[in-house]
């Protein structure tokens, strides 16, 4: 408490260009990971810039009511300096109770933006209008949440590098009803977003499977001789489903083709020798996005680990989790 | 572009009081500019250009500059602000730009008030406040989830909620005098008697029924002949105009008190001229004021806001000090050469007559004798105007009587002077007070008699009785009765006009009136303490403090506690039904399987039951809007 208090005088008397920066210290928010309802300590308010502009229009309008003796004149100054007054707890009121949990953030690539969402909920019966959602500097969307409901606005934060990003506090914020005020809160849910390697731009084509050298890749597609039918496994590709055995209503099979087993790829972190190791994770996440949009089955190898070859959308998700989460 | 209409019409209502005391060009140009940015917004015409925009606002200020010579003062104040508006609108791009528009809009509104403050133009006014402010909450919902009822229902939600707080800082914040020279204008406008009397310029005055002035007798009021208005004394003439060039010397005589004393409250209408009116003679002069020579009553500064002030008269006292010198010749004098006929009457009179008392008799039995005739359209009079009165049209108002008798007069060699003010006045029955009007206006003489002293005599009287005995209304011949004094005597009419001006006068004294004065004496009416700076500041931070924290509580029970929803309350109500005939709903049951456990219980409930739940279902979750109305009908009918 003490140091706070000192922290407080060094920085408002001896460095006041550093106060903002203590005090943006100070209301960093504590990170909650269980969802928050918005109580009275967490929602602050202060008048906007057009709130100021309004005090100084009144401010004119009382001299002149002054000056003129105008009774009605005083009236609409007061009427309107009320109204202003009674917008704060309107403003306010927007966003109280509202509950904010941390949504769905899909995960991207290095260098794109990743759309992190916010989930509010709204318990009662009170329509709240035109809040907006603001994370590291950036601008989200501006919801409304009708009563009893709940609306997930969301912001693109630029994601520069690959891995776990820890989401930055967000802010919520409202000028419901008057734009006078700004009610908003802070908050730092501890989310995170999955950040992909930025897939490397050259086009260098999948290297050749080791065991089926002399056979051409056409081969290892694996799907020009079909051998019959199996049970499908969720997470392979779907154009290996046989539509028609489902329509039949025999259930979900997948087509085995002649040669299939044998035919992968192998993703091998260790045959890019030369390149630095976010080279060599950059041009696996082309392969695996090459590899996946082929139809190739495919598997990878990584220093830590290794990952058995497959098709599909899990295949294809385990393996850039994998390049993403390299620690070399 | 929803908005944008919101915000046009919010100030095109704003500006219309205004165009009445406008140049004549601002209506069309704000029209003009109007459609334009309609244009602009629908992308029919590009945005103006830069320099365009600028060449207008020049134009316009030249403009204003032309019409008013200046751009200060309250009308040319409010036709820059006017125009800055319109032509805001052809660069009004950022959201910014569009609050401050609405800001302005407010602003004119306030304007507005420096016309006129009566009780239908302030609720106008306030009209266009909500408007205004339901155009303001328009912009602060970028996704247009509010309707636009719902938009006006939330704005009136926030000025009702203001309004305490509005009537606490009326009340309580310290009212100060002016801070700064009014602009000469401020006042214009104001109808009144004038400091001089043209043949026509009371005639005119009477066609305005506007109040002078109210009054509260303490007692029993003084008969019509004695309810004479003392206002502005003129002594000089020029042939066409009495005025007052200087005030009259010395000071004001003490009155003797003779008679019954009146005593009276009287609130004078701001009239931006210096005298006050009393009932002939007031024994002492108000607060800040005093009483000429002549016994005119002078503010020390011009009348611009309503005033009351408590006199005492007494109608049967006299003014007889002995005039001095200087006084009488300015009672004498008279325009040399101007109207021989009147002057050889005048003079045969003085002749032919032992004492003043005679002339005087003389001069009024003339007027009643000959065929004299009270009008408000009296034919034009040349360079002689009392000859051609008295001799050739013979027709006239109190300014003509009043002036040709006081030249009769002076010309036999008796002092008079002319007196203008009001006479008679009409009781309010409902509220216990005089009206004394514009139309009440009139003008009598006064002349000095040896041994009495100034004696009013009131030559109209001779000519027209009722004038004095009945007023105005009934003197005149009914064709040329203005509209304002309309001998229509509709009884609910009149009952109507003076509720009107009872409510008109409550309003006067408490809410325009309401200004240091009143705030000192109700103030201290209620505690000492409040009326001093302290006690108004502390009690108006509390009283702020308090319905603010009043409030903020209201609208957390009712906003945040409470289930507004209709539909689910109706639904509740239907489910309590159901629960005292057994069928509680279990805490886990959607409304559907509880539909179908009731229906299996109460298969004679079906019809009620499904219509019920299937409304319900469709309002809470459905996506077309289910209908509530019949859903709260229902569930009214529903007796399990």
């Amino acid at each position: 408490m003490t140091s706070l208090v000192q922290g407080l005088v060094a920085a408002v008397l001896k460095r006041p260009w550093r106060a903002t920066a203590f005090v943006r210290q100070l209301l960093r928010p504590v990170p909650d990971a269980a969802p928050v309802t918005l109580t009275q300590r967490r929602i602050y308010v202060l008048p906007t810039r057009s709130g100021l502009t309004f005090a100084f229009l009144l401010m004119l309008m009382l001299l002149g009511s002054i000056n003129y003796g105008n009774s009605m004149g005083f009236v609409l100054t007061f009427l309107l300096a009320s109204l202003a007054l009674v917008s704060i707890l309107h403003t306010w009121r927007n966003l109280a109770r509202l509950t904010v949990r941390a949504g769905h953030s899909e995960p991207v690539f290095a260098g794109q933006h990743a759309r992190i969402e916010v989930c509010l909920d709204n318990a009662l019966g009170l329509a709240r209008y035109a809040i907006g959602l603001r994370a590291a500097g950036v601008a989200g969307d501006v919801v409304d949440v009708p009563p009893h409901a709940g609306a997930c606005p969301g912001v693109a934060v630029p994601a520069h590098t690959r891995g776990r990003m820890a989401v930055p506090s967000f802010t919520l914020a409202t000028t419901f009803p008057l734009g006078l005020f700004r009610a908003w809160t802070h908050l730092d849910l501890a989310m995170h977003c999955l950040v992909y390697p930025q897939p490397s731009a050259d086009t260098r084509p999948l290297p050749a499977s080791p065991d089926d050298q002399g056979t051409g890749s056409q081969r290892g597609e694996g799907q020009e001789d079909f051998a019959g039918l199996r049970t499908w496994r969720a997470g392979e590709s779907l154009r290996q489903v046989a539509w028609k055995a489902v329509a039949r209503e025999q259930g979900m099979l997948a087509k085995q083709f002649a040669g299939e087993a044998q035919q992968a790829v192998w993703l091998d972190w260790h045959g890019l020798a030369g390149l630095d190791s976010e080279a060599r994770l950059s041009r696996l996440t082309r392969w695996v996005l090459d590899a996946d949009a082929a139809g190739v089955r495919y598997g990878l190898r990584l220093p830590a680990c290794t990952l058995p070859p497959g098709t599909g959308e899990v295949q294809r998700r385990r393996c850039l989790e994998a390049l993403a989460m390299f620690e070399p | 572009m929803n908005r944008l209409v919101w915000l046009l019409a919010s100030l095109a209502l704003a500006i219309a009081p205004h165009l009445a005391h406008l140049p004549v060009w601002v209506g069309p140009l704000c029209v003009g500019l109007g459609i334009w940015r309609v244009a602009v917004e629908r992308g029919i015409t590009p945005w103006p250009r830069k320099a365009l925009v600028v060449a207008l606002t020049l134009g316009c200020t030249a403009g204003i500059l032309f019409e008013y010579r200046t751009l200060l003062g309250r009308d040319a104040g409010v036709t820059l602000l006017v125009t800055m508006i319109a032509l805001k609108l052809m660069e009004m791009r950022t959201p910014r730009d569009t609050l401050v528009t609405v800001f302005l809009a407010y602003f004119l509104v306030s304007a507005g008030f420096l016309y006129s403050q009566s009780i239908p133009m302030a609720l106008y006014l306030l009209g266009v406040v909500w408007l205004t402010t339901t155009t303001m909450i328009g912009y602060h919902d970028p996704n247009g989830g509010l309707a636009a009822r719902l938009r006006l229902k939330l704005a009136g939600t926030l000025l009702l909620q203001a309004v305490p707080l509005m009537l606490v800082l009326f009340v309580l914040f310290p009212r100060i005098p002016p801070i700064w020279a009014l602009p000469e204008d401020a006042h214009a406008g104001l109808t009144g008697l004038s400091d001089s009397m043209r043949p026509g310029e009371i005639s005119q005055l009477i066609q305005s029924s506007e109040v002078a002035f109210r009054v509260q007798f303490d007692r029993a009021p003084p008969p019509a002949s004695a309810r004479y208005w003392r206002g502005p004394v003129l002594w000089d003439y020029d042939g066409q105009t009495w005025s007052a060039r200087t005030p009259a010397a010395g000071t004001a005589p003490p009155v003797q008190p003779r008679g019954e004393p009146v005593r009276y409250l009287l609130t004078l209408e701001p009239h931006n001229q210096r005298w006050l009116f009393a009932l002939d003679l007031p024994a002492a002069a108000p607060a800040d004021s005093r009483i000429q020579a002549d016994m005119q009553m002078l503010a020390h500064a011009p009348v611009r806001q309503r005033m009351r002030y408590r006199l005492t008269s007494y109608p049967d006292s006299r003014l007889d000090d002995p005039l001095d010198a200087a006084t009488r010749q300015r009672a004498l004098a008279l325009p040399a050469r101007a109207n021989p006929r009147t002057r050889a009457l005048a003079e045969r009179w003085r002749a032919e007559e032992a004492d003043g008392t005679r002339i005087v008799e003389r001069a009024l039995r003339l007027f009643r004798e000959q065929s004299f005739f009270y009008t408000l359209n009296p034919p034009r009079l040349g360079a002689h105007a009392m000859d051609d009165f008295l001799f050739g049209s013979r027709r006239g108002f109190c300014e003509h009587y009043a002036s040709a008798f006081v030249t009769l007069m002076r010309a036999a060699g008796l002092p008079a002077r002319v007196v203008t003010g009001y006479q008679g006045g009409a009781p309010n029955p409902l509220g216990d007070y005089w009206i004394v009007r514009q139309s009440d206006a009139h003008a009598w003489s006064e002349v000095w008699l040896d041994g009495r002293g100034w004696v009013r005599v009131d030559p109209t009287a001779a000519v027209s009785p009722d004038r004095v005995e009945q007023g105005i209304a009934a003197a005149l011949p009914a064709a040329e009765l203005p509209l304002a004094l309309s001998r229509l005597d509709l009884g609910w009419l009149q009952a109507a006009r003076m509720r009107w001006d009872l409510v008109n006068n409550r309003w006067n004294q408490w809410v325009l009136g309401y200004g240091q004065e009143g705030q000192r004496s109700l103030l201290a009416g209620l505690h000492p303490w409040l009326a001093r700076w302290e006690g108004m500041i502390t009690a108006l931070a509390s009283g702020i403090a308090l319905l603010l924290a009043g409030l903020a509580a209201w609208s957390l029970r009712h906003g945040l506690r409470r289930d507004r929803d209709p539909a689910l309350a109706a639904y509740h109500r239907f489910c309590t039904r159901l629960a005292r005939r057994g069928l509680a709903r279990a805490a886990h049951e959607g409304p559907q399987d509880y539909a179908a456990r009731v229906l299996r219980a109460r298969p004679d409930l079906a019809p009620a039951v499904m219509a019920i739940t299937r409304d319900y279902i469709d309002l809470r979750y459905g996506r077309t809007p289910g209908q509530l109305a019949r859903l709260r009908r229902a569930v009214r009918d529903f007796r399990p």
